[in-house]
């Protein structure tokens, strides 16, 4: 899957998890660019991932996310 | 590993349903109140991201129950040991799809002994009708010692059995006179020794094990309800419900894929204690329980009994069937059908396990199966949101779904083998009591219900099929499809008006005459492909008249307008062979009754009554109108 695939599926799991079917995706977005991005959401958004891509992120995976870019590296990493 | 999915409602996998209920998801979301509108939105197989986003709207939409909602409102306080906060939507969603409205309030974390022990100004302030109590397997290990010998295993034992539990069950009702629903154990603590497990005192997952094969009684004792959490997980298996890396970052010891199949356990529970569990099955016949259609195979023809696999497999549906209903589940048959020919395996099939003593309602007739369903709940004087309605197929399901939202409508697999595995895991006849009055039940209800002829709702039917996407592919029979229209000439007794019976060489040798021809239907629909479902054969006579020889079709798909288009396109032959009129013929035989009328019905004039009963029929074309249907033409050639 490459990282244009990736993204869109991302952004329709976002726009879901957020109510907010305008929302847009970027590399550089963190938790602090999305109101409403808490440890819920988080919770939300990764179960997402994992169900949605069928992948299974690990603790330390998911500790080391900073921005959505590295959403996507670690997503296009399990999907290869 | 993958989530435990709530696989018998209908699947979100495909682009095409998602977008649907992306779309009613926005529709429901633009009104101001649609209670209606969400419960068919909570009837799908969700996701915990759809369910999550669910709950959202119906928390937006619903903050207090509607109004002249007939189920009483659920307010249920949830205490546990672990993290529970994610189980919440789930329970509400499940509710939801249950027509129940349910507020979730959660107790602090791990603080369940504390909030039950001493006035809890929170609680008192929710004000609950009910208590949800989840204890984690490995806080309950907690009593057992790493050192226990059996001694001390069985005082570790007792002191939760007999001490822990039944002190917080009882606090509830005394502080709140609340019913309590207790979640059995997670089997999720690895094992010390394998096979022989339960043999070690000090084996955690043998405590864990031991404690929930005496929860059922415990429960009974105590007047605690019981949900089996492990019997569910064991399932699609304790991984698919317990990730260990989850239970170390957030302490949940139910994961929140697992959630909506969690929630579902706990809606099952809430249905119990509120009346809305399932009373009565009504099962579809022809495909559901024996193979093949009765009235075109024969008592003989049908697959069912021992002997291969597949007529086990439908006996085994039957078995199913038979023990619901020998514990209270009411049974009605309504099926596509002459009657007599529904009848007929129930009376003489000697394999049949279920027989018309065991229906308490059996309506066989050939009108759509929504009405049908509706006289089955006012003959058996129930409401239509406690029957469970098992079909095959899948228009007739997508059709009382649409017709009888609360009906319960099971996605039925195509295997047979998996169609008990699917009822019991859909729960709907799931209790939280076993009543004397539950074994009663299905012996009042054997008042038969004798054949109605009906009065289709025309309109809501029209606006169905118009959304069907139907589309009618036909042309002259061709080498490829020789086999299969063959077969179809051979087999078909209902939907046949002259039963006249070719070999394949003589309907090859259509291909040939110029004085003849042969037309293929093919129907599909947005389920899909309904294959070959119809056969025409007409022959030019020496006047002006064009005969129909043959005109037979699959009972399927009956009462869709195939039957007027198909005749628009034997019109069209007519008129191409510069013909001024049709003839058509009638020959009853033991099987085609309900085509006994069919030209008449399509405005065709009886012009001779035979002795033997046969019939000839004239339509001139000037006095033929085109009738509208939603059918797309497909010509091929």
């Amino acid at each position: 899957m490459n990282n244009t695939e990736i993204t869109d599926r991302l952004t329709g799991i976002f726009r879901e998890v957020f109510d907010d079917p305008k929302l847009e995706l970027h590399d550089a977005m963190t938790a602090s660019d999305i109101a409403g991005w808490d440890s819920v959401a988080m919770i939300n958004i990764i179960v997402g991932v994992e169900e949605r891509f069928q992948i299974r992120l690990r603790t330390r995976e998911v500790d080391g996310l900073k921005t959505v870019g590295d959403l996507i590296a670690l997503i296009a990493e399990k999907t290869a | 590993m993958h989530a435990p999915n709530l696989f018998w409602l209908p699947s979100l996998g495909e682009d095409l349903a998602r977008e649907q209920w992306n779309e009613r998801f926005a529709q429901v979301a633009d009104k101001q109140s649609d209670w209606e509108g969400l419960m068919a939105l909570a009837n799908h197989d969700l996701d915990f991201v759809r369910t999550m986003r669910l709950d959202r709207l119906l928390a937006r939409k619903f903050p207090e129950p509607p109004s002249g909602l007939a189920v009483k409102p659920v307010r249920l306080a949830v205490l546990g040991s672990s993290t529970l906060d994610h189980l919440t939507a789930s329970i509400r969603v499940a509710a939801l799809r249950r027509g129940i409205w349910a507020t979730v309030h959660v107790g602090e974390y791990g603080s369940y002994l504390q909030d039950l022990s001493e006035a809890n100004d929170a609680l008192e302030t929710f004000a609950p009708t009910a208590f949800l109590l989840v204890l984690d397997s490995h806080h309950i290990v907690g009593y057992l010692p790493r050192d226990a010998d059996q001694a001390t295993a069985e005082r570790a034992l007792s002191e939760v059995a007999e001490g822990l539990l039944p002190r917080c069950w009882q606090a509830v009702k005394e502080r709140y006179g609340c019913p309590i629903l207790q979640t059995s154990f997670l089997p999720v603590l690895p094992q010390l020794m394998g096979s022989t497990e339960r043999l070690l005192p000090s084996s955690p997952a043998g405590f864990i094990q031991k404690l929930n094969a005496t929860l059922p009684a415990l429960c009974a004792t105590y007047g605690a309800i019981p949900v089996d959490l492990a019997g569910a997980a064991s399932q699609a298996g304790v991984a698919a419900w317990y990730d260990p890396s989850l239970w170390f970052r957030a302490k949940q010891e139910v994961a929140p894929r697992a959630a909506p199949a969690f929630g579902e356990l706990v809606g099952r529970s809430l249905a119990g204690m509120t009346g809305r569990t399932s009373k009565c099955l009504v099962l579809d016949l022809d495909n559901t329980l024996w193979g093949g259609v009765i009235g075109d195979d024969g008592l003989s023809g049908i697959e069912l009994g021992q002997g291969s696999a597949v007529e086990e497999a439908y006996l085994a549906i039957q078995d199913y069937a038979l023990r619901l209903s020998k514990r209270g589940v009411i049974l009605a048959v309504c099926s596509k059908n002459d009657e007599a020919n529904a009848r007929e395996p129930f009376r003489d099939h000697p394999e049949m396990l279920l027989r018309e003593k065991d229906i308490a309602c059996f309506v066989a007739n050939w009108n759509d199966k929504a009405e049908n369903i509706r006289t089955i709940a006012e003959s058996l004087k129930i409401g239509l949101d406690s029957l469970v309605f098992a079909d095959d197929n899948p228009f007739e399901r997508a059709r009382v779904r649409e017709a009888l939202p609360m009906v319960n409508v099971p996605e039925l697999p195509g295997e047979p083998a998996l169609i008990p595995e699917t009822l019991a895991a859909a729960g709907y006849f799931d209790l939280t009591t076993l009543s004397a009055e539950d074994f009663a039940r299905s012996g009042q209800c054997q008042a038969n219900l004798h054949r109605q002829v009906l009065q289709e709702s025309a309109t809501d039917l029209d606006s169905y099929l118009a959304n069907l996407d139907m589309k009618l592919a036909y042309g002259p029979f061709n080498a490829a499809n020789l086999q299969r229209i063959t077969q179809l000439v051979n087999k078909s007794n209902q939907f046949n008006l002259t039963t006249r019976r070719y070999a394949q060489e003589e309907l090859a040798a259509i291909m040939q005459d110029d004085a003849s021809a042969g037309i293929w239907f093919r129907l599909t629909d947005r389920f899909g492909d309904n294959g070959l479902i119809a056969v025409v054969i007409v022959r030019d006579l020496p006047d002006t008249a064009l005969e129909i020889d043959t005109w037979l079709m699959s009972c399927r798909v009956l009462g869709r307008g195939v039957e007027e288009a198909t005749l628009e396109v034997i019109v069209a032959e007519a008129q191409k062979r510069g013909k001024t009129s049709l003839r058509g013929v009638y020959r009853p035989s033991a099987k085609n009754n309900m085509v006994a009328d069919l030209y008449d019905r399509l405005g065709f004039s009886l012009a001779e009554q035979k002795d033997n009963g046969e019939k000839i029929y004239t339509l001139p074309l000037e006095t033929w109108h085109k009738k509208s249907v939603h059918i797309e033409y497909l010509k091929e050639t």
